[in-house]
């Protein structure tokens, strides 16, 4: 019990009356370890900025429990919670300068003065922002406030670190170091973070999980890799992945010795039965209806593949991004190599098994990740 | 700015002192008139030229009005005296009241809570005469006549209102986020309202309390009908400068000196907070 840093058991978020609101988050369940950063990542209006309020305490909750070390919180104000907060909007007090704003994180701690400035250096040096700990957030960028805000959080000892949307206003360079900084700060510390966030790289740079949110709903909450290789639902498998997933419908007949993937305009995908393990050929044969999805980087050209079609072939400087019209839809292939393909030119697709999502038809969750049972 | 040619810049420049001279000439005149006797105020033509004379501040503030007719006693400086404090404990009173009401208002969004603020609106709908009428029967048989107490809980009809809703609209343009973080780094909310969010609408706290000040300043109906002469302000005082032996324009000038002054001084003194309030606005969340 000692190492949970937080549960979330059965919790919903009604805007509104409870029942007849609007249902923000629906029935969320999820623990995260002491020393962790977990980052919530969706689209806007998913729910994520929803549970981290909950949890800060901004935000009632309309049903179900949070603890946090094993106290149940739900109740209890923000200042009685411990936890630090870095927001989306800054938030920095305006009559303060960065300095002041960063160093009163620590007020109530009744450090000494030299150890607060100590703390406050080092992390300005970490965030670069030391030439501007003097000045007043109305005369500095949004990125140098976003740091700003930053550092108030991150400098505190607080039992969980919430940071919303840290990054979304710095340059691409800049939150490249940063991220790797951040993350050695928090895990050199053993601090425990929960970061929001809709950009999927820093999810992966930062997080040891990721819980994936839609509609108010936790799709999957595990390792970045996990998700990129075995998503649990269709929208997973296209929300993560850049450029996103191939997906096709596709109907399924199959035999003894093959199995068979009817797609749109009569392109059929053929594959001997032995090329898929009996569970998933067992799983597979129960339905009709399917979605086929196929990473981008997991196309192959094969002159015996498939026939599609050139559409769009960008060389974007370090990799190839190939458009075809394939199936009635759009078949999107990256290659590391300089590709000379020409728009119309007639191209052969290979999918090979071992790189095929196959999601159920109706309610999208995974059936299969290439040859095992998702 | 554009470039405005020579013409334009002169008829522009003329255009503004017309307004100015329009606007402050009356004032200028009062001015005038208060060091001046009924005799020179009311000769044909009037002149800028005069003997100037204390005498209408003497009888001012000695309280006794020379007439035709003798010597008249009046209340002025004790009328001075009630419009202060009438003003200012009023729009203490509507402070205390009002600015945690505004924020409470600002902040908890709840089921009729828009209806509510709306009613204290409202009270500013009636013309105070329609209310006069039921408030004097009440303050009657409450025994609130001709009280201070009374006045200033119904001078509460005018400050109140006005506090409440500009008040709000400063509370709501604060970032509610500026609050949660001062909330999150280990303050109840209280402090958060004293040190953060009271000083971030200090400024709008500034204009609405001085706005009351001043409509509480001009009141004149309620205080003519609730309060007789030992408590009335100087709006209502200034009726005793009308005589039977006719009317005193030099004491009325002088009065409307020393009646406008107070307002103004606070108007001066509060402008430093309003123009500090609007370069801490340019913050953004």
């Amino acid at each position: 019990m000692t190492d949970t840093a937080l549960l979330i058991r059965d919790v919903d978020k009604f805007y509104g009356p409870v029942d007849y609101g609007v249902h923000a988050v629906k029935k969320l369940n999820m623990d995260v370890r002491k020393g962790e950063i977990i980052a919530l990542l969706g689209s806007s209006g998913c729910g994520k900025t929803s549970t981290l309020r909950m949890i800060a305490g901004f935000e009632a909750v309309s049903r179900g429990t949070i603890s946090l070390g094993g106290r149940e919180v739900q109740t209890f104000a923000p200042v009685r919670r411990n936890v630090a907060m870095a927001f989306e909007g800054y938030s920095l007090y305006p009559p303060l300068t960065v300095r002041e704003n960063i160093a009163f994180a620590l007020k109530a701690s009744k450090l000494s003065q030299s150890v607060v400035d100590d703390k406050v250096a080092g992390i300005a040096k970490l965030l670069e922002i030391e030439d501007i700990l003097g000045r007043y957030p109305s005369s500095i960028s949004g990125g140098q406030q976003q740091r700003a805000s930053l550092g108030r959080a991150l400098i505190r000892d607080a039992s969980l670190h919430l940071l919303d949307e840290p990054m979304g206003q710095l340059e691409p360079q800049l939150r490249a170091v940063l991220r790797g900084r951040i993350k050695h700060y928090i895990k050199e510390r053993e601090l425990t973070a929960i970061l929001v966030t809709h950009d999927q790289t820093e999810a992966n740079a930062l997080a040891d999980r990721i819980a994936v949110m839609e509609g108010g709903v936790l799709q999957q909450f595990d390792t970045p890799q996990k998700i990129k290789e075995r998503p649990a639902n269709l929208f997973t498998g296209t929300f993560v992945g850049e450029p996103p997933m191939n997906v096709f419908e596709a109907s399924i007949t199959g035999s003894e010795a093959k199995v068979s993937f009817g797609l749109k305009d009569g392109v059929r995908l053929e594959y001997p039965a032995s090329d898929f393990s009996h569970a998933v050929r067992d799983a597979l044969m129960k339905r009709q209806k399917v979605v086929l999805g196929i990473r981008p980087y997991a196309v192959r050209r094969s002159a015996d593949g498939v026939s599609g079609r050139v559409a769009v072939n960008q060389w974007l400087g370090d990799q190839t991004h190939i458009a075809a019209d394939f199936a009635g839809g759009t078949m999107v292939l990256v290659e590391h190599d300089r590709t000379e393909l020409a728009v119309g030119q007639p191209i052969g697709i290979r999918l090979d098994p071992s790189s095929l999502h196959v999601f159920d038809g109706d309610s999208g969750k995974a059936i299969s990740h290439g040859v095992e049972l998702a | 700015m554009e470039t405005m040619s020579p013409i334009e810049r002169v008829l522009r420049a003329l255009a503004l002192t017309l307004v100015v001279v329009f606007f402050m000439f009356p004032i200028f005149w009062i001015f005038l008139m208060s060091f001046q006797t009924n005799e020179t105020i009311l000769a044909i033509p009037p002149s800028i030229v005069f003997s100037p004379t204390l005498s209408n501040y003497a009888a001012l503030i000695t309280g006794k009005l020379q007439t035709a007719a003798g010597t008249l006693d009046i209340a002025f400086m004790r009328n001075l005296g009630n419009s202060i404090f009438l003003s200012t404990a009023s729009v203490a009173v509507a402070l205390v009241l009002g600015v945690p009401a505004a924020y409470a208002f600002a902040r908890h969004k709840f089921k009729g809570s828009e209806d509510i603020a709306f009613t204290l609106l409202s009270f500013r709908f009636a013309p105070p005469l329609l209310v006069l009428l039921p408030l004097t029967q009440y303050f009657q048989w409450l025994g609130l006549s001709n009280t201070y107490f009374g006045l200033i809980w119904v001078y509460q009809l005018i400050c109140l209102p006005l506090i409440l809703w500009i008040v709000r609209g400063y509370f709501e343009d604060i970032s509610a986020d500026v609050e949660y973080a001062y909330r999150i780094a280990g303050h109840s909310w209280f402090a958060t309202f004293r040190k953060i969010a009271l000083p971030l609408a200090g400024p709008g706290i500034a204009a609405a309390g001085l706005l009351a000040f001043i409509f509480a300043w001009n009141n004149f109906v309620f205080a003519l009908v609730l309060a007789s002469a030992d408590k009335q302000p100087v709006t209502v005082g200034a009726l005793a400068f009308i005589t039977s032996s006719g009317i005193q324009y030099g004491q009325i000038a002088s009065a409307i000196v020393l009646s406008v002054t107070p307002t103004l001084a606070l108007a001066l003194y509060a402008q430093r907070y309003l123009v500090e309030g609007l370069s801490l606005g340019a913050v953004k969340g």
